[in-house]
Order: structure tokens, then sequence, then C-alpha cells
């Protein structure tokens, strides 16, 4: 009784490889040429968001995550979460001293 | 078929899981998890008395006064070295290692866990970094309190830091692995017609603890990483001449080891759950409840850190946002009390020896539950923090409950592990010596935190003799009362009565095969279809043959 | 596509070669989440101490190599991307394909350490190593330290997981090599895969929060 259509199906093209690799090569120019601009407060969220979406292009395309069962997607969204859990509340005190 | 269905047979199977090969090497190099359960069992209770050792001279210490055993040094190296061994080489493996390893395939009706080499892994990992800490603790010491609150442990201490977190270190990688295999082999390896809420309760508290091993244990790795390094490099992570913020240690630390607490403590609820449904043949009041009150317990344990740092410099704001979401934690863990005492009520109640220690958890886990609510106030915990108040109330938890429950656990499916049955007798006698002795212990600490007597003292105002003289000679009945278990549990071994394969009546697959089990648990697959706990009504109940 | 119990691979615990290829997968991942707890530990150190002290460490970070990052980065997507065609080439049996991208995914992970190393000789020779000869503007002295110990730890402890890594790589290679991985039986190569994504994914993260601090300041 499994979702994870991976460990049946067929391995697919591997063109989607190839124009998720340019993507992020894309991305990284992006991330280092927007580091030179002042955005102010904006350049740590542009930075992070953009390393946000290579991150999850990685999980979701070369590992797989889009054929993967919905187990996996909770277990690797319960991670993230769990380090949100570990930064909120210690940055819930740092932020109200 | 269910269990009542199941004949009892008296005799010992030709090949089970013990005598599938002789000799050392199919012991250390085994993958059987029943094999790797009992390697565990002798690394905890070694450990266990170890820990057990520095207890007793610090109660030895403070039977008087004046701090005239050992020098306040040495008695600071007591109390660190009882507390390591203690929470991170006994609680926190006993029950998951040692029942959990034995019980978890057997329960869901698979062969063994989804990865026996990891398993077995796991425990040369445990050992490692149980003798490479016990070496430290013995070659020097350290003195910094099992909690290594920073500058002290970075920069101060002149003990065996290092060492002592690096083998910590090593040992979480145990628990690490327990937990993985425990939640993927749950997942995905239950026997047909075994659905999640077919699954005994013993299972849901090893899937919650699992998690709180997986997400929790990972950051203790980091903090005690970052304080081995900033010793070594003199770094300044947490040193505030360096700008850095040593209570940035204490969440980091924390975040583990209040999640930690409920390692130990939710696997004993487990045990308690399977306890009083076969102690009172019926099933337990409120099954969904006390499943999701698990889960609940192990995800509300990681919002609640900031209750041990009311007073360590966390903002106010912070202070009240933990006490609030301590408050919620408890919650779930009533209703587990609630759905015990609702299980008893109109229930068939026995006597028998893990009963005894199942009722005694449900009382003692209680008491230490209620203090835990006084001490989520901020206002009552600024003044007894950091004092005898907080050691009763986690021994109460710690000792009156996750061990008591370890200790039923044990006696409950110790006929399964080893085919053979205890001395009833000899057994109910040390659960009472083991209750007086513990209660004689602790609650006295009450009243001292609460009167003012500070924790981590090896000496004390003479006004606070009485009540520690109480507590020093509780100590020692307490400790006589875990000797005892020892002999008769070895004893047993040899000359136990052989069990059969099911000498509670209980229901539960494990008690569908043979005591001891084949190697490979079953002889054929099971499959399931019956609900857990389907104990037949009180008045058609088959009669004990214990 | 049949697989019965008699499939070499198979292990005694599984029903079938689909559930043991399930249950690798998720043991991985699960094993990867106490990793994103791991490196979060050190996230959290730095994002407080970023906050506490955002000029000591935009000084310091003006002090890394910024060639050195980007092309680290670049070479670590390409290495997923290779990495990610040999599961590819293991799941439709490509044994010739797979091992010369597993060593293609190695090569790329020496590069990356052989940057890095080269990178720390840089801080060695500048005295950017903490409390051993540490020398700075001395306004941001002691959070410049923090900085760089920051900086060490976090890709200290990258680099030592791709040398993990690498060592899992070759154990890849001889196992391709002797003929183990096979259509049904990918999984090594499947978690491997996992497992060298992720610290791709690490390093995504590291190279901006490290590297790219208030480059816009001159």
């Amino acid at each position: 009784m499994s979702t994870d259509t991976r460990a049946h199906a067929a391995a697919g093209p591997t063109r989607v490889y190839y124009v998720i690799f340019t993507i992020l090569i894309v991305c990284t120019y992006l991330t280092w040429q927007v580091a030179y601009f002042d955005l102010g407060k904006l350049n740590t969220v542009a930075a992070l968001a953009i390393a946000g979406l290579k991150a999850t292009l990685v999980v979701w395309f070369f590992m797989h995550a889009r054929s993967s069962s919905r187990l996996t997607w909770l277990i690797a969204f319960g991670g993230l979460l769990w380090l949100a859990i570990l930064l909120a509340l210690t940055f819930g005190d740092y932020l109200t001293r | 078929m269910p269990a009542q269905h199941t004949p009892h047979t008296s005799a010992a199977p030709a090949r089970h899981y013990l005598n599938d090969g002789y000799g050392i090497k199919s012991w250390l190099l085994t993958r059987d998890h029943k094999r790797i359960a009992l390697l565990y069992l002798v690394g905890v209770t070694f450990f266990f008395f170890v820990g057990g050792a520095f207890a007793v001279l610090i109660r030895l210490e403070l039977a008087t006064p004046a701090g005239d055993l050992v020098s306040d040094d040495t008695y600071n190296k007591l109390f660190t070295m009882h507390g390591v061994m203690m929470v991170f080489f006994f609680l926190i493996p006993s029950i998951p290692a040692v029942l959990g390893n034995f019980l978890v395939p057997i329960m869901i009706g698979a062969k063994d866990l989804a990865f026996p080499k990891l398993n077995l892994a796991s425990w040369y990992i445990y050992m490692l970094g149980g003798l490479f800490t016990l070496w430290a603790l013995v070659n020097g010491g350290v003195d910094t309190g099992w909690t290594f609150y920073t500058p002290f442990s970075t920069v101060s201490s002149t003990t065996n830091v290092i060492p002592t977190a690096v083998g910590i270190f090593i040992t979480g990688f145990s628990s690490i692995l327990t937990g993985l295999n425990f939640i993927v082999t749950i997942h995905k390896m239950r026997a047909p017609g075994m659905t999640w809420f077919r699954m005994p309760l013993f299972l849901w508290s090893m899937y919650a603890t699992s998690i709180i091993f997986v997400l929790g244990t990972p950051v203790i790795a980091i903090t005690l990483a970052l304080v081995a390094v900033e010793r070594l490099f003199h770094l300044g992570f947490f040193d505030p001449r360096y700008g850095g913020d040593p209570v940035l240690f204490q969440h980091m630390f924390w975040f583990y080891s209040h999640p930690a607490v409920y390692i130990m403590v939710l696997p004993a609820m487990g045990v308690v759950s399977e306890l009083v449904a076969a102690g009172c043949r019926k099933e337990v009041y409120g099954y969904k409840f006390v499943a999701f009150a698990s889960v609940a317990i192990a995800v509300l344990s990681f919002l609640v850190w900031g209750h041990h740092m009311f007073v360590a410099g966390e903002s106010v704001y912070a202070a009240m946002i933990f006490s609030i979401l301590s408050f919620f934690v408890a919650i779930p863990s009533a209703v587990k009390v609630f759905n015990w005492t609702a299980t008893m009520y109109r229930g068939s109640v026995s006597w028998e020896t893990p009963m005894l220690y199942s009722y005694g958890f449900i009382g003692l886990f209680t008491i230490g539950g209620l203090t835990g609510l006084f001490l989520a106030a901020v206002g009552v915990d600024v003044h007894v923090t950091d004092t005898y108040f907080i050691i009763a109330h986690f021994h109460y938890i710690m000792v009156g409950g996750a061990i008591m429950g370890y200790l039923g656990g044990l006696h409950f499916w110790w006929p399964k592990m080893t085919g053979r049955l205890y001395n009833e007798g000899l057994a109910k006698l040390s659960a009472g010596i083991i209750f007086i002795g513990f209660n004689l212990t602790f609650f006295p600490q009450f009243v001292l935190g609460y009167l003012g007597m500070p924790r981590r003292y090896h000496a004390y105002p003479p006004d606070f003799q009485v009540l520690n003289v109480l507590s020093s000679a509780g100590a020692s009945i307490l400790g006589i009362g875990y000797l005892i278990p020892m002999c008769y549990l070895m004893w047993s071994l040899r000359y136990g009565p052989l069990a059969g394969s099911n000498p509670w009546g209980a229901v539960g697959l494990e008690w569908t095969t043979t005591s001891p089990p084949p190697t490979e648990n079953f002889e054929h697959p099971p499959t399931v279809d019956w609900e857990p706990y389907d104990y037949p009504s009180v008045q058609g109940a088959e009669p004990r043959v214990v | 596509m049949s697989s019965h119990t008699h499939h070499g691979a198979l292990a005694h615990q599984f029903e079938d070669l689909t559930q043991q290829r399930e249950v690798a997968s998720l043991g991985m991942w699960l094993f990867l989440v106490t990793e994103i707890l791991f490196f979060g530990g050190l996230f959290l150190v730095y994002s407080v101490y970023r906050s506490w002290y955002p000029a000591a460490f935009t000084a310091g970070s003006h002090e890394l190599l910024v060639w050195a990052g980007t092309t680290n980065t670049v070479v670590l997507i390409t290495s997923s991307l290779t990495m990610a065609l040999a599961v590819h080439a293991a799941e439709t049996g490509n044994r010739r394909a797979l091992i010369l991208l597993l060593l293609a995914t190695m090569a790329l992970g020496c590069v990356f350490l052989g940057i890095k190393s080269y990178e720390y000789w840089t801080e060695y020779i500048e005295h950017h190593i903490p409390a051993h000869g540490f020398e700075f503007q001395k306004e941001y002295f002691f959070q410049a330290q923090i900085f760089f110990s920051l900086y060490f730890v976090m890709t200290g402890l990258h680099a030592l997981h791709m040398i993990i890594g690498l060592g899992i790589m070759s154990v890849m290679v001889w196992m391709s090599w002797r003929g183990k991985i096979t259509p049904e039986y990918p999984n090594p190569i499947e978690v491997s895969g996992l497992y060298w994504h992720f610290v791709d994914i690490v390093w995504i993260f590291l190279f901006p929060l490290l590297y790219l601090i208030g480059r816009h300041v001159h």
C-alpha cells in the first residue's frame, strides 16, 4: 500500500536533470550578482530566497521528491519544521530581551 | 487469532533464538533484534549500577551536614557522573533498546527490524560511547554537572569535559539509529491486517519516542561538539569575554534535553498501557486518545525547553510563552493517567509484580507530573529552581515513573524473552521495597527544596539534617530493592519453571509465539484480524497460569 | 517486474524488493532529517551572532574569496547533476555510465575539497585562524573571531561530510564494478545520491550566508 511511485515505475528521461542544472547555475549567478547591489535588509531575504529555491529544486527533482511517497514529504517537511521551531523559539528570547 | 484462543503450550520449543547458534561470535555478530536486546540489557544494567554507585556516595555525603566525606570538588564530580551515567547510558536507552528492540518486530508481526545491521551497530556505538565516557569519568572525572553549562565547562573547569562530551556524542548515534529503525519498521513492516489502530499502545509509544530520538539528538550532538571545540581551541561561541552568549548554550542544550526526559518516560507509559490492559484483562480505555496523546507529548515536548532557563537570563516574554506551553504539555500525560485509571475501573484487577509496578508508576508519575505543573509557573519556579524540589520532581518521574515502568516491563516480558518464570514472591517483595525506599528517599527532598536547600551542594545547614538522613536511609533501602531482582532474575534463567507461550493469558502477537520465540519470531507469518486488547468479558476469563 | 524471494539482494526480513527499496529510501530521508537538525544548530549560532554583530560579520565575510566560494558552488551543483544521472544509470541498468558518473561525481568532490584547502591555507596565511595568531581590525576583533570560528566549524563540518561522501562513493564504485547494482536493486546508489544531494544543499545555504554578507559595501 505504498504511494512511492519510484519503486514501481521505470526511470524517466534525463532531460529534466539538465534543465534543472541550468536553472541552478543561473540562480548561483543571480545570488552572486544580487549581493553587490544595496537592497538593505532585502539582501539577506533575497539570498535566502534564492538558496531556498535552489534547495527546493534539488529536493524535488534530483532527490526525486516529486515521485516519492507522501510519507517522504512529511519526513522532509518535518525536519525543516523542527529547525524552524529551534530558530523561532530561540529568537523569541533574543528578540525580546 | 486472538491470544485467548491460542493454546497455552507449556513446553519450551526445541529451537529458539537463544539456542540458535552458540558461542561468543554468534552473539557479538548477531543481527537478531532479540539478541541485540539482550546485549543492551547487559549494557544498561551495568551502567545503571555505575550510576547507582555514585548515588550511594552522594547520599552518604549528605547524611551529615558537614562536607566531611569528600571534598567539594569531588562532590561536584559525583553528581555529574551520577547524572551523566543515569541519563545518557541508562534511562534514555533502557526501555527502547531492551524492550523496544525485543518487542517491536514481534508486536507488528515482522521477522526483524528494517535495518538489523544498523541495530547491531547501534549497540556497539552505545558500548563504545559508554565505556569511553566511563573511562573519562573515572580517570579524573567531570565536575560541570550533567548539564555542562558554559562558560564553566568551556573555560574554567579543569576536568575531563572533552572526553565526556565526545563519549555522549558518540552514544547519540546509537539513539538516532534506534529511532530511525523503529520509525521505518513501524511504517513499512506491519503484518497483513495490522493497521495503525490495531497496534498495541507500546508501539505508539516507541514510535513517538523515536520521533524525539531523530529530531532532538542531533542538536545535543552539535551542542556538545561546539563545547568540545570551544574548549579545545579557545573559541568564543559561549564565552562572554569574547562576545559569546552562555545562554545560547542553554537554549541548544535544553532543546534536546527537555524532549529527552520524554524519551525516558514515554516508553514507560507504553509499558504501563500494556501492563494495565493485561493486569485488568480489559482493553485500554480510550485507545485512540492514548495513542494520539503519545504523539502529542512527543511534539509538544519540543516547545517547552525554556522552562529550564527561567532564571538564566532569558527574556520574561519568552519565559511566559515557555510557561504556558509547559502547562499544555501536561495535558496529554494527564489524559493517559485518566485512561489507565478508567481501564482499571471494573476490570479484573490483579496484583502480580508487573501490575504492581504499573500501579506504582501511575501514582508516582502523577505526583511527579503535578509538581512539574508547579514548576511550570514562573512565579514558583524562581524560588525553587536549583533546589531539592527540582531533584525530587524529576526523580519522581524518572525513578518512580520510568524505572518502575522498565522493571514492570522487564518482569512482564521476562517469560517471553527467556522462557522462564521468575520467583513471584521475591519479585513482589522487591517491588514493595523499591516503592517504600523510593518514597522515603525522594519525598523529603520536596520539603527540603521548598525549605531552600540548594542542589549540588555537599554541605548544608544542620536544620536540614533530619530530612537528609531520611532520604539517605531511603536510598539504602532503594538500593537493596534494586539488587534483589538481579539475583532472582539471574537465578530464574537456570532454575525458573518453564514459562510457556502465554503465562499471563494476555492478548498480543508476542503471546501467540513460543517462549522464547524462534529466531524468525513466528512459525508462520501472522495475519491480524482482531482488535488490540481483545480480551473476553471478565466472566469468561481463563485462569492464569502464574 | 517480478521481485520474489529468491533474488540474491533481498534481505530476509522483507517481503519483496519493492518493500526493501522503499525502506532504504525512508531510512536515508530520516537520517537526512537528523542532519538538518545537526547543521541546523550551527545555523542557529550563526543567526544569533550575525544579528548581534552585523558589521563585524560583514568585515569578516569580505575577507573570504568569493571566486572560490562561487566556483565551489558550481562544482557541487555539477556533482549533483552527475549524481542524479548516476542514479538514473543504476535504475536503467547502464553499468558503464553508472561507474563513469560516480567517478565524475567523486572527481568534482575532490575539486571542491582542493579549492577549500586552498582557501583554508590563505586564511592561515592571513592570520584569520581564530585564537591562533588571529589578526583583525581592533574594533571587530572578538566578533570577527566568532565569524571565523563559525566559518571554520561550518565549512569544516561540511567538508567532513564531503569526505565521508567520497568514501561512500568509492564503495558505490566498487559495488557497481562488481555488478551488485541492478535495476531491481539500485538502492545503494539511490540512498547515496540522497546523501550527496543533501551535502550539496547545505553548501547552497553556506555560500551566501558566509561569502556574500554586505558585499555591496566597500
